[in-house]
């Protein structure tokens, strides 16, 4: 079956696109996509770790299992809004 | 009322969308591009967002704000695309009857976003380098 996987910001500059179509057993889960995804594009794997993973939008467990034409999108650590660094001699 | 854009943030606008006749009080945050991360210059910043699934998160942690709290209306605005020193990134408005509520659910919001809305940013240094901020 195949799926969509949407990268953004680093890892879609590390492997130059933000739109990979990735072909899966059926009943793969979001683990053996990643699995199949580091094979394919091994630049990704040291972000995969702190990623967190969305289907149709929402936040799942990397153990969903996955259905023809799903939308899996890789969430790396998110840095919206304004950046707040914790001065060491605050009080 | 949660949208993202790569228009300028219309701060008044945004404030205005949320007022009610039963409210005493708005509490309107502007998060604003500072000149400096990690003790670096910086001299812009650009912002990234899977669109559609951020003003869904935006959406609910609207929802999330109004049940935890007693407010009227809250609205969110999140810029994308380059900004340059001192714009807006995130402007959240929060109206209610009462300002204490209005203060705390506004800090509330703005937490939650930087937790849970798929939204990046990318700082641009003086000396030339670049960062996707918790990404390297």
């Amino acid at each position: 079956m195949q799926i969509t996987v949407k990268l953004f910001a680093l890892m879609r500059e590390k492997v130059g696109t933000d739109t990979i179509y990735l072909e899966l057993p059926d009943h793969a889960d979001i683990l053996q996509a990643l699995t199949v995804l580091q094979c394919q594009h091994p630049s990704l794997a040291p972000y995969l770790d702190n990623s967190r993973f969305a289907l149709q939008m929402e936040f799942v467990s990397p153990e969903t299992t996955l259905q023809a034409g799903d939308e899996l999108a890789l969430i790396p650590p998110v840095s919206g809004g304004i950046s707040c660094l914790k001065s060491p001699q605050s009080q | 009322m949660f949208k993202v854009t790569t228009e300028p943030i219309d701060i008044q606008a945004v404030n205005d969308l949320v007022k009610r006749p039963t409210d005493g009080a708005v509490v309107t945050f502007d998060g604003i591009v500072r000149n400096n991360f990690d003790g670096r210059a910086v001299h812009a910043l650009e912002y990234e967002a899977y669109a559609d699934m951020a003003e869904k998160k935006m959406a609910q942690i609207g929802r999330e704000v109004r049940q935890k709290f007693p407010i009227g209306e809250i609205a969110m605005r999140h810029r994308l695309g380059r900004l340059a020193i001192g714009e807006s990134s995130i402007v959240i408005a929060v109206a209610a009857p009462h300002r204490h509520e209005a203060f705390e659910a506004c800090a509330y919001a703005m937490d939650r976003v930087k937790e849970e809305v798929p939204i990046w940013k990318k700082e641009f240094f003086n000396d030339g380098d670049d960062h996707w901020v918790n990404q390297n």
